[in-house]
């Protein structure tokens, strides 16, 4: 059998441990990304990442981790999974420590610990509040490495266009698009894994890059590739907002010390303080979001009328915010130029992550034998909601998991990439160039950023922090209209180099598939759990949807089923957090 | 409050054409920064002139500033456009690319050298594998902050463009290497492999390449102390001829 080789398409934290896992075995990877791997929207994660390291004498353990995410998620999440990656959780912080990743302290040289939404010990590691730049940049740094001894070659500047699947099912390798010369190429591989990360830009501004659109997961969708849960996104409680992206202000801050507020009465009202004594601040993201969703909304007590409450730090001492906090409110001053040591910041919620995403079995792989995927594009790890800090560590568990299973995987297969018929790689080639011709052919009326801002708003208004049937059946109306609109695109670029609006127009079409996913997700799911909140029906029921999600495309739309969920190691309880002990 | 944002690009349609500067105005709206203005103007490519144009190409990420895409010449200072407030610039705002970098097409610059670079000075920790051997090494405070100021290091290249050695005629490879040389040379493990990264800056295009200008400190959006670390490497690699002269 010929030389086998992996095929990794993106270049985040799961992305680049999967490489690392990968080549250390001596195999070689080709790496794909939209842009240089350091670029890579896992830097945006601030706050910290978390494990059990039992360092500050709190006694935490393994099994608390695993226990406050499942609960944290709603018993959504498949439990064994969960408990693999809480398990592995301290030597993967360990092993980042290796890689020189710059840790924040504690006065005798270990790494510091710090406290983090819906938990009660403290499990969070940090680098100042860049955490995800740092993690980051630690995996470049290696997996250059094995760039420079050959066995790395990566391909930054290239989208991903679609899996190459044989007469049997199998996936063989991928079909790319070079951003600057247009071209599009097929690439043999003996298994892929997507690690393409999440899908804010389906709600047109959110705390995601600019680069997370979900296409990629979108592309593997439409061939036949499962999408789970999709109706459980995220809401970060304190985004700010901004005319091209709302920016993530970390739950870190909170864990610090920050308190949330509003006027009532003409005086400060530390609401969550009152609703939630046993967490205070630190309920998880879902709950915090929901509250401010009320405060300002429903109640109309934002600040100024607006929909917008305080997150306040200014009785903490300005020293240590800058030692603990840094990066963040350096960004929160640069944008707003205001110093938030001094004045409260002023946050709303914002779309934020995708506990859902593609369907995997418990080794990552999907539907589509050789195929994988890893990292937030992934379904697996948050049940209903993600507990703060836990992004970082999925990102990076998924990575560590997969890259062995592949190598597991393609050491099983009887016949290599390299022996496949050419056809198979050229028909689906064409296919794509068929694609990319028919959308430098667009001569309509409609333009395609206006179209994406009508999803964005749709989805807001309509599959957001509160959810109603009535606004979930107008969201999928106008999704649906929009994808007969987008047939009527008027393309303002056909120039055949460096074209980004060609590769935006794909790009949204994917987008509007997933959107459709979401909202009928949401409405068909008639209870209320984790980030998905109902106010027709309020409680979770556990009995009838106790079950994942799965959405299979067809060309009239989403086809659901459900499955069952993994609850074989911590019986299903009732989440609260008003009161200690709820979370055990 | 002015009615229009008035903006001066520089186009260039790809690496080898001709560049040009082309005049657009977009309505005002308050607390817009380089990046939400070039979206508002692909929604309808249209410049000062009323006549139709191409969207115009431009990278960016993150938009908070901590990707290093955005970079560009924002009235001649090379910075992130993201995190540059129209409020606060000079009209009309004169946007370019990168000189020390090729142009790929309008505002977008091809800056793999900086990645080569890295590469070259061995910007990596030597682990023996990415698998869990227990707690990593201690490190000081001391330790931990200056790190933390070199580790911030975005790749954005202002740094270079600021630089009058990093030219066309030189090989320089500019501070932001250099600083992430001292970075893994005070890492517990990285220090072991010390001497490979001083040999590294000691050839062609290293350190000695460093004309003391000291724009690249002022040029860096994150504060990353460039001319500091060039004086600490100039310290180590200057023990490290001696200790190489002796022990020879």
């Amino acid at each position: 059998m010929a030389e086998q080789k992996v095929i990794v398409v993106g270049g985040g934290l799961a992305g680049l441990m999967a490489t690392l896992r990968i080549v250390e075995k001596g195999y070689k990877v080709d790496l794909f990304s939209l842009v240089p791997v350091k670029r890579s929207h896992s830097l945006c994660a601030q706050g910290g990442i978390n494990a059990a390291l039992d360092t500050k004498g709190e006694g935490d353990s393994t099994w608390q981790h695993f226990y406050d995410t499942i609960y944290g998620g709603d018993f959504l999440a498949d439990q064994t999974p969960v408990k693999g990656m809480c398990d592995n959780a301290p030597g993967i912080i360990y092993l980042y420590d290796r890689m020189g990743v710059v840790f924040s302290r504690t006065p005798e040289g270990l790494l510091d610990l710090r406290l983090f939404g819906g938990v009660k010990k403290r499990r969070t590691a940090f680098a100042g509040g860049t955490t995800g730049q740092q993690l980051l940049y630690g995996l470049d740094s290696q997996v250059r490495k094995f760039e420079a001894l050959g066995l790395v070659t990566k391909y930054e500047g290239w989208e991903f266009l679609s899996a190459v699947i044989d007469e049997q099912g199998i996936c063989r390798g991928i079909i790319a698009q070079d951003l600057s010369s247009m071209e599009i190429h097929s690439f043999p591989a003996d298994a892929v894994v997507l690690a393409t990360g999440g899908a804010g830009m389906i709600y047109g501004r959110s705390t995601n890059s600019i680069i997370c659109t979900g296409a990629a997961a979108g592309r593997v969708y439409q061939q036949g590739v499962e999408f789970a849960n999709g109706e459980f996104v995220q809401f970060h409680p304190t985004g700010m907002l901004g005319d091209d992206k709302t920016r993530l202000m970390s739950e870190a801050s909170r864990g610090e010390g920050g308190r949330v507020w509003t006027y009532k009465d003409g005086k400060p009202w530390y609401f969550l303080e009152e609703w939630y004594p046993a967490y205070g601040n630190l309920v998880p993201r879902d709950i915090a979001s929901r509250a401010i969703y009320k405060v300002c909304v429903e109640m109309g007590l934002g600040i100024d009328g607006k929909n917008q409450v305080y997150l306040d730090l200014t009785h903490k001492d300005p020293e240590f915010l800058t030692n603990r906090l840094g990066g963040i409110l350096e960004i929160y001053q640069q944008f707003t130029g205001e110093d938030p040591r001094k004045v409260p910041m002023k946050i709303f919620p914002a779309p934020h992550y995708f506990m859902g995403g593609i369907y995997v079995d418990w080794n990552h792989m999907t539907g589509i034998p050789g195929l994988f995927a890893a990292g937030e594009c992934d379904y697996m790890y948050h049940g209903a909601n993600r507990l703060g800090a836990n992004s970082l560590l999925s990102a990076s568990y998924s990575g560590y998991v997969v890259g062995p299973k592949i190598i597991e995987y393609i050491k099983g297969l009887d016949k290599s990439a390299a022996d496949i018929p050419q056809h198979i790689f050229e028909q689906e080639k064409q296919r794509q160039i068929e694609i990319d011709e028919a959308v430098y052919k667009m001569d309509g009326n409609e333009d395609p950023f206006l179209l994406h801002e009508e999803l964005g708003d749709n989805m807001m208004t309509n599959v957001g922090v509160v959810r109603y049937n009535k606004n979930l059946e107008l969201a999928d109306a106008k999704i649906q209209e929009l994808m007969e609109r987008y047939k009527n695109i008027k393309l303002s670029d056909t120039g055949r180099w460096a074209n980004q609006t060609v590769m935006f127009v794909k790009q949204l079409w994917h987008m509007l598939e997933l959107a459709r996913v979401i909202a009928l997700g949401a409405l068909n799911r008639n209870e209320s759990r984790g980030a998905h909140y109902k106010p027709d029906f309020p409680e979770r029921n556990d009995e009838e949807w106790l079950k994942t999600t799965r959405a299979r495309w067809t060309p009239d739309g989403p086809k659901f089923s459900y499955s069952d969920v993994d609850v074989s190691l911590i019986e299903p309880v009732k989440r609260r957090y008003d009161v200690a002990g709820g979370g055990k | 409050m002015p009615e229009y944002i008035h903006l001066k690009i520089k186009r260039q349609d790809g690496p080898k054409e001709p560049s040009r500067w082309e005049e657009f105005k977009i309505p005002y709206k308050p607390n817009m920064n380089v990046v939400s203005v070039l979206m508002e103007l692909r929604k309808n490519p249209t410049n000062a002139h009323g006549q139709k144009t191409t969207p115009v190409v431009w990278d960016c990420t993150c938009l908070e500033e901590v990707c290093g895409a955005c970079t560009m010449l924002i009235n001649g200072k090379a910075r992130q456009a993201c995190s540059a407030l129209i409020d606060q610039l000079e009209q009309p705002i004169k946007l370019a690319p990168l000189t020390k970098f090729p142009v790929i097409r309008d505002l977008q610059v091809d800056r793999q050298v900086m990645f080569e670079h890295l590469k070259k000075v061995k910007a990596w920790v030597n682990i023996d594998g990415a698998f869990d051997l227990g707690r990593g090494p201690r490190l000081s405070e001391h330790d931990r902050k200056v790190a933390y100021q070199l580790s911030r290091c975005m790749t954005c290249g202002c740094c270079m463009e600021a630089c009058p050695n990093v030219n066309s005629k030189s090989d320089f490879m500019g501070a932001a290497p250099l600083a992430q040389v001292r970075l893994f040379n005070i890492h517990p493990l990285g220090k072991m492999d010390k001497n490979q990264r001083l040999d590294a800056i000691m050839t062609k295009g290293g350190i000695t390449d460093c004309g003391n200008s000291q724009n690249c400190v002022m040029a860096c959006p994150k504060n990353v102390p460039l001319t500091t670390s060039i004086a600490d490497l100039n310290r180590q690699t200057t023990l490290y001829s001696f200790a190489r002269f002796f022990n020879r």
